[in-house]
């Protein structure tokens, strides 16, 4: 590199001469030519610069007096004469040899040199021949670890004006931490009341006691940039003497004090107690519901209070606990590139693995129960999506294929995709393989993503041959059916020849969630707060002035909408003012229309029974704090099947997809029904 | 995200050792050749902004100044690189609101240590 950079410096050189030498004949014209003057400073000034960077040492050396002189006549202290000019093109000849010779020269050359600059010095007056500037830099911060460890205290108040100058006074403070061990003690004495706060000022102090081998000089060094403006001081704290003492700090550490050294402790807990901290935590919020309704039915004050104390603790007791579990998914998706590696050399392709956003996290129970329907999907993009390297040559691809997987929050979920940039997927191919399996009819015309769907139907292949890797007609149902199991959906979209992309909607925990509460007729759904943007009221003349289309008007925005009630085959009358509730899905922003919205709920989330595995739209169910059972609605689902049956509606009757999404419909209803019968029954047991 | 580093200076030597430097210290590098071009590159998504103080157009000095009377880059880190250990220049690239400096010659580790001392 260095010699790379050496060649440069001398082209660069090269081109500062040229520049030096017009400016000096053009200020030999007009001796006081300050604008050539000023050109000439500066070449001088970078020759000089950079010489000293790349090795020319005694180049830098001799160009430093030309500046010095230059400087001077710069700054009006001497005068430009032709004398001088002479010299100075003298000078700009020796530089030249300088450069040629790779900086070395003969000592004739160097006496020559001596001469020059003893005459410039002469004829701009400066008395003694100042040194160049030492190698070294006064940010030097380089230094040996000496002598034993030594506490120091410092005390360290920035400038004021910190924060406008760029300085940041943690990176100091984090500098410092990296000389030793330390503990930092804030002094906000001078932090002035919140109205009187500049945001832009820095109020704060800091009182450090330092324990390093490090020299005072390490010390100072890391304020260098600061110490002009800054309070601070240094000195070594008592009990200096005492070398492998602890320091005074250690033995009585600061109640404010943080060790900055070493990472934040941290231990090892099976995960089987996290769960079972979970699972306690949940019991106690269904509780806590329990207590919350009494508490509101009594309308005693004092137990009310007491209950919101407890309804505020169970609820940071929840995040805290739910926290706990999150991981991010780093692990399981760094596992992915050995698995695209070794594919690559069993099939004979290659492809990268890229990862997006493997700092997401996400419900340890849930990362667990990913991993293998992940590796479905890669093994399905390595041998199906992707093309040997001959194919991808003949289609204009680069040879090497990219598979991304990627993760990122959305609402209450998490997408996860993984998609290749292999040859996609074929339409028309999957319907003929569709209709010849029987999963759909002949005179269908399913959309994309409906026919794109039914590659996740249960024996469904379209790969020419079956490999060892996938192609048997047991991957992507069973990637369905493990996503289901997680409450997640898959969307597949694909363009022919661009790849595929599959993507994972997965919740971001399986036990509890914040929920809103509403109520259709006598029962009550719970929608996940996540997803919700705000409840306004539906009258009757809103209704009635969207002539029969679900459509309302919220501050100006068209929002669609679904009633529960007609949705769920409710039979009960309609309230005179009904709410919707605004939610916000992939497909837009839809509303839900309810009786009434009833509020927060702490939802634990409970799983449904075999019978209603199969609803999508449901995504479990939850006690409420009188005993009843409300479920839990999916509105992103949701709104995928109204879109789903309207568009199918529209295709007048065709029955061409399986109406499995009516069936499921129907079973709900039912389901729903007895439901409420049970819930008649145990309210006249009461 | 790597942060972004630009650096302003009329010696393409310099900002080659500059970029090639930092880029190995996992910086992304944004090169100007005066003050004025530093100018027109300047913006929020820029981290950190060195500048040497003798440059054609417009100098360090006045780009420190202009820097820092640009709202839209408040608090924006400034190194400035200097050969002259004087303090009075210091003072006044100081004055003008740089966070700090690099005496040249300097060596790649003190270029790094000093970026990651304003940098982080």
């Amino acid at each position: 590199m260095i010699d790379k950079l050496q060649a440069s410096f001398r082209e660069e050189a090269g081109e500062l001469l040229a520049e030096l030498e017009s400016a000096l004949l053009e200020l030999d014209c007009r001796h006081d030519d300050r604008e050539a003057l000023g050109r000439a400073f500066r070449a001088l000034h970078t020759i000089k610069g950079s010489g000293a960077m790349f090795g020319f040492d005694e180049l830098a050396a001799f160009a430093h007096h030309l500046e010095t002189a230059f400087d001077r006549l710069r700054n009006g202290e001497a005068a430009a004469t032709r004398e001088l000019i002479n010299l100075a093109l003298a000078s700009l000849d020796q530089i030249r040899v300088l450069l040629d010779s790779g900086g070395r020269s003969s000592s004739a050359e160097a006496e020559r040199r001596a001469a020059i600059v003893a005459e410039i010095e002469r004829l701009t007056g400066i008395q003694a021949s100042a040194a160049p500037a030492s190698p070294g830099s006064g940010a030097e911060m380089s230094f040996g670890r000496c002598g034993p460890a030594r506490a120091w205290k410092i005390y360290f108040r920035p400038p004021a004006d910190a924060f406008l100058n760029g300085t940041n006074p943690l990176l100091l403070l984090r500098e410092l931490a990296g000389l030793g061990s330390m503990e930092v003690v804030l002094d906000t004495s001078a932090v002035p009341r919140l109205q009187d706060i500049d945001p832009e000022r820095c109020y704060a102090a800091w009182q450090v006691i330092l324990k390093t081998a490090a020299p005072r000089e390490a010390i100072q060094d890391v304020f260098i940039f600061v110490e002009d403006g800054c309070e601070l001081r240094i000195e070594a704290a008592s009990g200096d003497s005492q070398e492998n003492a602890p320091p005074a700090a250690d033995a009585a550490p600061a109640r404010n004090g943080r060790q900055m050294a070493g990472p934040a402790p941290s231990m090892r807990v099976a995960a089987e107690k996290v769960d079972q901290l979970v699972n306690l935590v949940g019991e106690l919020v269904t509780v806590q519901a329990r207590l919350g309704e009494i508490s509101l039915r009594r309308g005693d004050p004092e137990l009310q209070a007491v209950s919101e104390e407890i309804d505020r603790l169970t609820g940071e007791l929840r995040e805290n606990s739910m926290s706990i579990r999150m991981m991010p998914l780093r692990a399981t998706f760094e596992r992915f590139r050995r698995l695209v590696r070794d594919l690559g050399i069993e099939l004979e392709k290659k492809a990268d693995l890229t990862v997006e956003g493997a700092e997401t996290e996400l419900d340890k129970t849930v990362i667990d129960q990913l991993n293998d329907p992940l590796v479905h999907l890669i093994r399905n993009a390595m041998d199906h999506g992707i093309e040997t390297p001959a194919e991808r040559r003949a289609s204009g691809k680069p040879e090497r294929a990219t598979i991304l997987i990627s993760a990122q929050h959305s609402g209450a979920q998490v997408l996860i995709r993984v998609r290749d940039d292999g040859r996609g997927l074929n339409a028309e191919a999957v319907r003929r393989r569709a209709v010849e399996q029987g999963l759909l009819d002949e005179a269908a015309q399913p959309s994309e993503a409906e026919l794109f769907s039914l590659i996740l139907a249960p024996g469904f292949s379209t790969a020419r041959e079956i490999t060892g890797v996938s192609g048997r007609g047991v991957g992507m149902d069973v990637v369905r059916r493990s996503v289901e199991a997680l409450r997640g959906s898959i969307e597949i979209a694909s363009r022919p020849g661009a790849g595929l992309t599959v993507t994972l909607r997965l919740p971001l925990t399986l036990a509890i969630i914040d929920g809103l509460l509403v109520r259709v007729g006598g029962g009550q759904f719970v929608l996940p707060l996540a997803n919700s943007l705000e409840c306004v009221e539906l009258g009757r003349k809103d209704i009635d002035a969207a002539h029969g289309n679900h459509i309302a008007m919220v501050r100006g925005e068209t929002i669609p909408y679904i009633r529960l009630r007609e949705y769920f085959g409710i039979q009960a009358d309609p309230p005179e003012r009904e709410q919707i509730m605004v939610v916000e899905t992939e497909e837009g922003n839809f509303g839900f229309v309810v009786d009434e919205v009833l509020g927060n709920h702490q939802t634990v989330i409970k799983n449904l029974g075999r019978m209603y595995r199969d609803v999508p739209t449901v995504s479990g169910a939850t006690i409420l704090g009188n005993g009843t059972v409300a479920l839990i609605l999916d509105p992103h689902r949701l709104v995928q099947h109204a879109i789903q049956s309207a568009s199918r509606r529209r295709r007048d009757g065709s029955r061409a997809i399986r109406p499995e999404a009516a069936a499921g419909r129907e079973t709900l209803q039912n389901g729903f029904q007895r439901k409420a019968e049970r819930t008649d029954d145990t309210h006249k047991k009461q | 995200m790597a942060k972004v580093i630009l650096t302003a200076d009329d010696s393409a030597t310099v900002r080659q050792m500059v970029k090639f430097t930092l880029s190995d210290g996992g910086y992304t590098v944004i090169e100007a050749v005066d003050g004025q071009d530093a100018l027109a590159r300047l913006s929020p998504a820029v981290n950190l902004l060195i500048t040497d103080l003798n440059m054609p157009n417009l100098d360090g000095i006045g780009l420190i100044r202009s820097v820092r009377s640009n709202p839209a880059l408040k608090g924006m880190p400034i190194i400035m690189l200097t050969t002259e250990s004087h303090d009075a220049r210091k003072q006044e690239a100081r004055a003008a609101g740089a966070t700090g400096w690099i005496v040249k010659p300097f060596t790649t580790q003190q270029l790094l240590a000093v970026v990651k001392k304003v940098l982080g």
